[in-house]
């Protein structure tokens, strides 16, 4: 095992979260959904069953979606990480911030963070997605309140203000 | 919230380091590449490793590359996303980006492999479940108990056989490539698997998968992939049909091979259906034929989603699908699932 | 002044779809949910919970979980004996079992612990001496097991409630009738899955004082149960709901999770939190329940009917929840929509030992509503009848009284079954599209908001304070608790509309025991009615001090007066006007401190027999549906092609946020219907209680759904609103049985429609569902006529 790292309990994670690097405390054991909400205070990520099984808990890792309850956080040192913390732009929300608000896309809020996310992580590729495109990106993550079509509807929105802001 | 037991987690950075960690570590060590089912069955108790042998920190498993001559190499420390996004992938075996496509979600296949998927752990709805539950419904054969709960009379371990890739690769002849401390082996994907839910490799634990080859010779062949199950995303497949044919330049089917996912522990070629299949032009008769032998021996049990007779009859009409997609004129092999209607 | 609002021509914020006040904070993941507090020298807390379905406790020994370190307190049973529950007559439920186990899942003890992980440890260390006892899991069974017995206090073994009515002379109505129809119904049961897991925290800080923060849509009923349970009084106890990330009625009883935080947090003065994981919210569950049902309709030749009667027979499962609510719905409603002479309900709820069932959106009534508009849809058929039509020949006249006493006041179920069948080209599509394409129909009303609270008492159901700032800002205090639905935002709204602001100037304070009036929850669609107006009125209190002022500062008289655009001003010669804040400034000066309250109490109806209290609200909603779908013949499979759902909700407060209950009630019906069942294994196993194998439709499953509102200015309402978050549920899932039936020729009297049933089906396989046989108690006879006279308001 001469050419293997060996991590063993607690040691210094250097994560780098939206722009910023923290470091930060974290046990091997810890996924990142943990260190982000339990040893960073970033608790605008949510969890819902800590499995994979329902998208609640989506984050950007270099700019890809992925389930934060499934990523050590070792692993995620050396990689950008961004949380619903940092979508905002400065001084002013995420188009897809304000369009999930203005479109009443959050009804109890809690699937919204991983939604965004995913979304972002879409629009970032495809910046004019057809509504299918959408609803496969967005087929990751569960909501049991708004029947995703303000969801949709608000992504879409996003999408035509984003475009429309690239064409000035 | 549902944490990781506590675990030793070594990175080595070859294969040949990992796998002599695992030989080195026995019983007590695992490996974990994206960990999308790793992770889970931890923090439910299924595993119980105290060491994790990382291959996040090898390059050698990875790669997506056409040779030619030798054929497309696939990583198997690739993720599913890379995998199914593929141009050649996608071109040339449309079955194989479905399949690693249809995966869960797009989040967990940013993360997992396709090695991971190829390999991994048989389910079962007794099993794939939390400490307190199995506790509380009695342990079984595949862990910490000694009857199988879906037939008691089992002497094997029923588990179902989950990788929607795995029947693709087997029915494209695709070959692994599997590194240990001392080398490494290149075998036919199909000798890997066992029927039996627990035993369900056949590979020494410490041989690590490096990818696979689907050979030179399956290019040209048309390929189809159709999953079963209940929502269109997040759900492991309860049927899956892998159906590969190649045509002649008259129109006869040449070769032909079908595998069926989540019917058994281990991948189910269908053995006869290149009998009924090849030598002639693919019709309503032999589909129909191929679809009925691949339906007698799909063997689905009361342990995953869905009525177990209710995905042996989809067999039937899956395979039938599957065989008329690749056989409908101008229209391309692979695709999305089965849509209704 | 009306008491529901200005009577306004038009409205500056009632009406419009601007956005939610809560929207911001969420979107940017700001808003603090239970599990986001951390508070110093917290503990966590974990339950150990039953791994039998039906199990005496002989004896709970804690000395090795209280040996290992970091374990804090550990407490079981006896330290939290005394019973509580939602229902003051059915107080049947323990914090931590003391006897007795009653299903997998069953709290047994609490420990609290420095973390997660030590907790977790500290319950493999809990030895529990168990007598296992034959678990109960059907409602035969329970009906059956007369010797066995899952609770004591109740008089028949295993029976909760069984209850018999009739109203007007049902044997008359099927001797009327030219044709008679039976049929036999299941609805399986499905559970509410929130995105957000149960959690709670408590502090029992060094004045004696208790406080809870909690994921609850019913803060003032946990407020009620702690302080049964701790014998605190409830001026020492304090509850905060804390944003809801989901409710759907999951979250509206109090739990052990709750009590046994606040316990913990007394025995260590410190601050102790729960969060349950995925799988133990499905152990305690309060779902929807299992219902067979069986349902006999008589009619005349041209559709008319003449007599229904219905039995059901609930699974309750191991306690009492709301169930006694439940057993009521499933009878109360199937009147208010269609005109019904006459009408026998029988309905038992029993005990059997899986996880209790309880209030799920639509509450009881997503079952009958199945069975009868799967039944009429039959009906219509054999009669030779378009189902539309012979529905919109006998929908219930506004104004008017029901069999069973209830009266309707407004009522927008024509235009709901008119406007659907138009979009949908219903004329064009039912019995015409090809083999494996249908459309199917069904219409529902649900209640705004219960008439009666959950214990007897003569106060308000909703109690808001508002005051006034110098600054012109204006903060409203209300216990009602926002889980999604935007409670918060009908507040603002309201607010702003009745003084002439803007949302953003008004904020708003709910759900704090301390700090805001009483609001019995969000629960039975009753938050925008009884705020609303609770509103409205604390509104017209501050209005008529700052109109006195305002009159003679503009030497206007009073009644000539409005509030519009942030100012007081003359509505005949409106150039002369006062900023709101200088006229807040003035009053202030006058009066001293503004505030005013105001507070809502539901109208009497007319029913005045024993169990009349289930099914009265100030306003009933009307829903009506089309489902367009394909079924595919040789896999069973289900595509919901488009829904087209029309809803009366009396007024849209906002568009926007009206169509996303709507939405979301369609989402979750498509669930139910499709897919999502709570099922449970020969050992009264959950059978999976994931959120992977328990199935909830993803973006691919989820179809077009086409909005329509429906609007009829209730007169109850507040702006003539009424409830829109639970009634759009109930149409949807019949709708898709009778499309099913139109594609494919199949009648699925089971929910789910799944697959493979529809293969049975279309084997003739399908075995119809079948219900037990049961002495029902001697009926409740009423008729209209009878009872309390009941003033219409206009």
């Amino acid at each position: 095992m001469s050419d293997s790292e060996t991590i063993t309990g607690k040691r210094l994670l250097r994560l780098r979260v939206n722009g910023e690097v923290h470091e930060v405390a974290g046990h091997v054991t810890h996924s990142l959904l943990e260190v982000l909400r339990e040893e960073m205070g970033l608790t605008g990520t949510k969890h819902g069953c800590e499995l994979g099984e329902c998208g609640t808990c989506t984050v950007l890792v270099d700019g890809e979606p992925i389930y934060s309850c499934l990523m050590l956080a070792v692993e995620a040192e050396g990689q950008e990480i961004t949380t619903v913390e940092g979508l905002a732009l400065p001084g002013r929300p995420h188009p897809l911030q304000r369009a999930f608000s203005d479109l009443g896309a959050a009804q109890c809020g809690y699937c919204i963070p991983g939604i965004l996310l995913a979304a972002k992580a879409l629009l970032d590729k495809q910046p004019d997605p057809p509504r299918a495109d959408i609803e496969e990106a967005l087929s990751g993550n569960l909501c049991r309140c708004t029947g995703y079509t303000k969801i949709l509807e608000a992504v879409e929105r996003a999408a035509e203000e984003m475009n429309g802001q690239r064409a000035t | 919230m549902l944490r990781l037991p506590d675990f030793t987690y070594i990175r080595p950075r070859t294969l040949a380091a990992a796998s002599s960690a695992l030989e080195e570590l026995g019983a007590e060590a695992m490996a974990v590449a994206g960990g999308t089912d790793v992770y889970p069955k931890m923090k439910r108790g299924q595993f119980t490793p105290r060491y994790l042998v990382s291959l996040g920190q090898v390059e050698e498993h990875r790669g997506l590359r056409r040779e030619e001559g030798r054929g497309l190499w696939v990583g198997a420390g690739e993720t599913l996303s890379a995998v199914a996004g593929h141009e050649v992938v996608r071109r040339e075996f449309p079955a194989l980006a479905a399949a690693a496509g249809l995966v869960s979600t797009l989040q967990l296949r940013n993360a997992g492999t396709i090695g991971g998927n190829l390999f991994v752990d048989t389910r079962c709805n007794y099993y794939d479940q939390s400490f307190f539950w199995r506790q509380a419904v009695g342990f079984c054969l595949k862990k910490d108990g000694d009857i199988c709960l879906v037939a008691p009379k089992s002497r094997v371990c029923l588990a179902i056989c989950s990788s929607d890739t795995a029947p693709v690769l087997s029915s494209l002849g695709a070959e692994a490539v599997l590194v240990s401390g001392q080398g490494s082996r290149q075998v036919p994907l199909d000798t890997l698997y066992r029927d039996d839910g627990i035993d369900y490799l056949a590979k020494r634990p410490e041989e690590l998968l490096q990818g696979v080859w689907i050979p030179e010779a399956s290019f040209g062949w048309r390929n189809v992939y159709l999953k079963l199950r209940r929502r269109g995303s997040f759900d492991f497949p309860v049927l899956g049909v892998a159906a590969a044919l190649r045509m002649s330049a008259t129109g006869t089917c040449d070769a032909a091979k079908v595998v069926l996912t989540a019917v058994a522990s281990a991948p189910k070629v269908v053995e006869d259906a290149p009998r009924v299949l090849c030598g002639r032009p693919v019709d309503t008769a032999s589909i129909e034929e191929a679809a009925e032998l691949a339906m007698r021996v799909s063997h689905p049990l009361d342990n995953a989603d869905m009525d177990y007779w209710y995905r042996k009859r989809m067999t039937r009409v899956y395979v039938t699908r599957a065989l008329r997609q690749l056989t409908t004129a101008g229209e391309t092999a692979g695709g999305p699932e089965a849509a209704p209607a | 002044m009306s008491e529901n609002g200005t009577k306004k021509r038009s409205f500056s914020v009632i009406g419009s779809s601007l956005p939610r006040i809560d929207g911001p904070a969420k979107c940017a993941g700001d808003t603090r949910y239970a599990d986001d507090i951390v508070m110093p020298r917290m503990l966590f807390c974990r339950l150990l919970r039953s791994p039998h379905a039906h199990a005496l406790i002989h004896d709970v020994s804690t000395r090795r979980a209280l040996e290992l370190p970091g374990v804090h307190a550990v407490v079981t049973g006896e330290d939290v004996p005394t019973k509580f529950g939602i229902m003051p007559s059915t107080q049947d439920e323990e914090a931590l079992a003391v006897d007795k186990v009653r299903y997998v899942g069953d709290p047994v003890a609490a420990v609290a612990a420095v973390s997660e992980d030590a907790a977790e440890e500290a319950l493999r260390l809990i030895d529990v001496d168990y007598e296992v006892l034959d678990p109960i899991l059907s409602i035969e069974g329970a009906i059956e097991a007369e010797d066995h017995r899952i609770h004591t206090w109740n008089r028949r073994a295993n029976i909760q409630k069984a209850v018999s009515f009739e109203f007007g002379e049902v044997d008359a109505g099927f001797e009327e009738a030219d044709e008679i129809f039976e049929g036999t119904y299941f609805f399986q049961g499905n559970t509410h899955l929130p995105m957000e897991q149960y959690c709670a925290l408590a502090t029992y800080t060094p004045d004696g004082k208790l406080t809870l923060w909690s994921s609850t849509q019913t803060p003032h009923y946990v407020h009620r149960a702690l302080s049964r349970v701790l014998d605190l009084p409830m001026g020492r106890i304090r509850v905060i709901a804390t944003p809801v990330g989901g409710g759907f009625g999951g979250k509206s009883d109090p739990f052990s999770h709750e009590i046994a935080v606040a316990k913990l947090a007394m025995i260590t003065g410190r601050p102790v939190k729960i969060t349950l994981n995925r799988e133990e919210s499905f152990y305690v569950h309060r779902g929807r329940h299992p219902v067979k049902m069986w349902m006999r309709t008589g009619v005349k030749r041209d559709g008319t009917l003449t007599g229904m009667w219905f039995r059901s027979f609930l699974d309750g499962g191991g306690y009492s929840s709301y169930g006694l609510a439940t057993v009521y719905y499933t009878g109360a409603l199937q009147t208010v929509t269609y005109k019904l002479p006459s009408y026998k309900f029988e309905g038992v709820r029993v005990f059997t030992n899986k996880p209790p069932c309880g209030p799920k959106r639509g509450h009881g009534t997503p079952q009958p509503r199945f069975a009868m508009e799967v039944q009429l849809d039959e009906i219509a058929e054999k009669l030779g009848l378009d189902p539309v039509e012979m529905r919109l020949k006998q929908v219930v006249e506004p104004d008017s009284v029901t069999v069973n006493g209830l009266r309707v006041s407004t009522i927008g179920l024509r235009e709901c079954i008119e406007k659907v069948a138009e979009r949908s080209g219903w004329k064009d599509k039912h019995r015409s599209l090809p083999r494996g394409h249908g459309i199917g129909f069904a219409a529902s009303s649900y209640i705004s908001g219960a008439g009666l609270p959950i214990y007897w008492n003569d106060m308000p159901h909703s109690g808001v304070q508002i005051r006034a700032d110098r600054g012109g800002g204006v903060t409203v205090f209300c216990g009602s608790t926002d889980i999604g639905q935007g409670s918060d935002s009908i507040l603002a709204f309201a607010v702003a509309e009745e003084l002439g602001l803007q949302p953003d100037d008004v904020r708003v304070f709910t759900a704090d025991t301390d700090l805001t009036p009483v609001d019995l929850g969000s629960y039975s669609s009753r938050v925008t009615v009884m705020t609303g107006n609770a509103a409205i009125q604390a509104c017209g209190s501050l209005r008529e001090r700052l109109f006195e002022v305002a009159a003679e500062v503009l030497e206007v008289p009073a009644d000539d007066l409005e509030m519009e655009e942030g100012r007081v001003r003359s509505r005949s010669l409106p150039e002369r006007g006062l900023g709101f804040a200088e006229c807040v400034e003035r009053a202030e000066a006058r009066f001293g401190t503004l505030g005013a309250t105001g507070s809502y109490r539901p109208p009497r109806h007319p029913g005045d027999y024993k169990g009349a209290g289930v099914g009265p609200t100030p306003s009933y909603s009307y829903s009506a549906a089309v489902v367009e779908l394909h079924c595919d013949g040789d896999t069973g499979e289900i595509h919901i092609d488009k829904v087209w759902i029309a809803h009366d909700c009396g007024r849209a407060f906002n568009p926007l946020w009206v169509q996303g209950q709507v939405e979301g009630s369609v989402y979750m019906a498509l669930g139910e219907v499709l897919m999502e069942e709570q099922i449970f294994r020969k050992s009264g196993v959950h059978k999976i209680p994931s959120i992977l194998e328990y199935k909830s439709p993803t973006t691919l499953e989820t179809p077009p759904i086409e909005t329509i509102l429906v609007e009829t200015d209730d007169p109850e309402g507040p702006f003539g609103a009424k409830e829109a978050g639970q009634g759009p549920l109930l149409p949807v899932i019949p709708a898709v049985s009778n499309a099913v039936y139109d594609a494919v020729g199949v009648r699925i009297h089971e929910i789910p429609v799944t697959p493979d049933k529809i293969l049975r089906a279309l084997d003739q396989r399908l075995k119809e569902p079948t219900v037990p046989d049961f002495a029902f108690p001697t009926p409740i006879r009423w008729a209209p006529g009878q009872g309390v006279e009941v003033p219409q308001k206009s």
